[in-house]
């Protein structure tokens, strides 16, 4: 039985293992001085991992009694999670040289942090759900106040701390009412206990806690608070980081607790996550509006983001999680290219995050502002860009479920949000002659945003085929 | 009224009482110590409920080990509590506010409680059977056996943070005089130290 565990978590193991391997290696030999090594070695183990969990396994399977799953599903995020973490520590090695934070356990701390997310993602038990956070949370916070001589990123740091352990803390209320009603932590043996369409009130509390203490984790409104502040004190390849793996995560997990352990119960959670939904989408579209620090537009923008991808969970539906999944994957895609381009943001060597900064920025820079510029319409979901699938999806679920004025909100609210893309763009175009930014060295930077850039629009032929993983993977997820 | 639910009611009133005093307190060593009269008294609930591993665990652990170390950090931090409070007062009627309401929906839930048919089953199921097996013995095939992975991933979190409060405040100053165990072990006595034959009545 250990044996067949064992390969069944085999990803996470080698993960695990190479992390405390790195760690030791650099304790004992050049520290600090090591940790370009490691960083870039970093980003090719979790490149290869997430190639290998790609190609390898198929089929679901379960080890540890229940409580890690791998399936079509964890495996889709996983890929997404693996993938986009190595291309932020790839994009993040000139920024934290530069401003001496090059420490070694930064791309440590990342490599935990991922296998927390995978175990996020694979958990069948309430507590492995509870541990992959954690392991998660306990990371992010961490990295979130790296540059500890900065009191904004100290700030930062606390702040995240201080209210994902009160979000922790509801979540362990919710699974406790829920073990309490079901006897079981396993997600196999909850939704067994459950009759459909009845929801006893108990497990009812147990629910809606879970998703309190998850819609943190996720930032959606009304549990964003520290979504802002996070993002514009951490340094910006922190940022970059939490704005894509962790979202997945969060996401998918969000996903399996209510379709594996309340799968019984979609009527009752349903609402609560259209409400989730209708508020991020319009808090992160207004509030994103008197925003100049690009950082904190990001945040708002995430926000927003969030609340559509949970509109396509909302809905309840096979087609809902798969338009979910393909959401999060596009959206990741262009995140990653935008802040390739934040990252580069410079005036005299330091950094800028203030978007009045950009004013004409298409005479200095044309190739790269026209990269920018794509994405930020894909990010608006202007068609035809590959942004735009990703909401006519969402959208579509909701309308085949019957929510239809889940739907028109979300339009709205998108044309609402589209103001302060397309204001980034006026400014690139159309600002007034200002001090210019410094030209934009990095090769890797670069390539990021060319490449983000061009699947943003090569990618509307037939988004890479990512919609077959991401059917069969919510065909695994919804039984 | 058995001896029985005597203790309980007596273990349970106090775990109530000192965990309000815990958070009333002015003096935050007074907080640490009922704290520790808090961990006490549940040590002695599980002991009512036949799980004395844990109860001794709780002993050693909590009042043992944390709960001093508590008392250090409270001790040694030069933060003033009052000044903390002041601030904390103002949030008082909110807080109180959101605080009972969400004490009376839960009340209405525990007013109309049901378990699932099946939780008994299903939670008699995971433990081994209760004769014949050691509460010590049981916990450690569930902890070591069943429960391997999560243990693990514990030990991967306890890594995590211990990384994080090394990152996050070690720092290594420059030039300051540090100790070094070899070179006070290798020094030579004829070398490191030197007889000079005074006369009297003059200087070096």
């Amino acid at each position: 039985m250990i044996s067949s565990d064992i390969s069944t978590v085999l990803p996470e193991i080698v993960l695990a293992v190479f992390a405390m391997g790195a760690l030791m290696f650099a304790v004992y030999t050049g520290k600090d001085k090591t940790a370009p090594m490691i960083l870039w070695l970093t980003a090719m183990v979790l490149a290869g991992i997430g190639i290998w969990v790609a190609i390898s396994g198929n089929g679901s399977r379960v080890a540890f009694g229940g409580a890690f799953v791998d399936d079509a599903f964890s495996r889709y995020a996983k890929v997404i999670i693996l993938l986009s973490a190595s291309a932020i520590l790839l994009m993040s090695q000139d920024y934290m040289t530069k401003r001496g934070l090059m420490l070694f356990e930064f791309p440590i701390l990342v490599a935990l942090a991922v296998v927390g997310m995978m175990m996020m993602v694979s958990a069948g038990d309430l507590m492995a759900l509870y541990m992959g956070l954690e392991l998660q949370s306990l990371s992010l916070y961490v990295v979130a106040a790296l540059r500890r001589d900065s009191v904004k990123s100290t700030e930062a740091g606390l702040k995240y701390f201080v209210l994902g352990a009160l979000s922790s803390g509801l979540l362990l209320y919710g699974a406790s009412l829920t073990y309490g009603f079901a006897g079981t932590t396993l997600f196999s043996g909850i939704i067994t206990t459950v009759e459909a369409g009845h929801v006893p009130l108990g497990m009812l509390f147990g629910l809606v806690f879970i998703a309190a203490g998850l819609a943190f984790k996720v930032s959606a409104a009304p549990f964003h608070m520290w979504t802002p502040d996070v993002y514009e004190g951490s340094p910006t390849p922190v940022t970059a980081f939490f704005a894509t793996a962790p979202k997945i995560a969060a996401m998918g997990l969000f996903a399996r607790v209510l379709y594996d352990a309340f799968g019984n119960a979609v009527a009752d959670w349903s609402q609560i996550l259209a409400f989730l939904s209708v508020a991020s989408m319009f808090l992160g579209a207004v509030a994103a509006i008197g925003q100049r620090n690009i950082k904190r537009l990001m945040a708002y923008s995430s926000i927003a983001h969030m609340g559509f991808a949970l509109m396509g969970l909302a809905s309840g539906t096979v087609f809902g999680v798969q338009a979910m999944l393909v959401y999060m994957a596009i959206y990741v895609t262009m995140n990653i290219g935008t802040f390739a381009f934040i990252l580069s943001m410079e005036k005299d060597g330091q950094p800028v995050t203030d978007i009045d900064s950009l004013n004409m920025y298409s005479k200095h820079d044309p190739l790269r502002a026209v990269a920018m510029m794509v994405l930020l319409f894909s990010l608006a979901g202007v068609p035809p860009l590959v942004g735009f699938f990703g909401k006519y999806y969402v959208l579509l679920a909701a309308v085949q479920a019957g929510m239809s004025w889940l739907a028109i909100a979300g339009v709205v609210a998108s044309v609402i949000g589209a103001f302060y893309y397309l204001r980034i763009v006026y400014f690139m175009y159309f600002g007034e002659e200002g001090d210019m930014l410094d030209k934009a060295k990095s090769p890797i930077l670069w390539g990021f945003l060319m490449a983000s850039a061009a699947i943003m629009v090569v990618g509307v032929v037939n988004l890479f085929g990512i919609e077959g993983f991401a059917a069969a993977a919510a065909e695994t997820l919804v039984r | 009224m058995t001896l029985t639910a005597f203790a309980f009611y007596v273990f349970a009133i106090t775990v109530v009482t000192s965990g309000l005093f815990v958070v009333v307190s002015k003096n935050p060593v007074h907080s640490v110590l009922w704290l520790i009269l808090s961990f006490l008294s549940s040590a002695g609930l599980f002991v009512l409920l036949g799980a004395e591993f844990v109860a001794m665990l709780l002993v050693i652990v909590y009042v043992g080990a944390v709960a001093v170390l508590f008392l250090f950090v409270v001790m040694m931090l030069d933060v003033d509590f009052a000044e903390l409070k002041a601030e904390m007062a103002k949030y008082v009627p909110l807080a109180l506010l959101i605080g009972v309401v969400l004490l009376m929906q839960l009340g209405m839930v525990l007013g109309t409680w049901t378990s699932s048919e099946a939780a008994m089953d299903l939670r008699g199921a995971v433990a081994p059977a209760i004769e014949g097996t050691h509460n010590t013995a049981a916990l450690g095939r569930l902890i070591y056996d069943d429960y391997i992975y999560l243990f693990q991933a514990a030990g991967l979190i306890l890594l995590v943070a211990m990384i994080g409060a090394i990152v996050l405040t070690l720092r290594h100053r420059p030039n300051i005089k540090r100790q070094n165990v070899m070179a006070q072990m290798h020094r030579d006595p004829a070398k490191a130290m030197e007889l000079k034959d005074m006369k009297p009545g003059q200087g070096l």
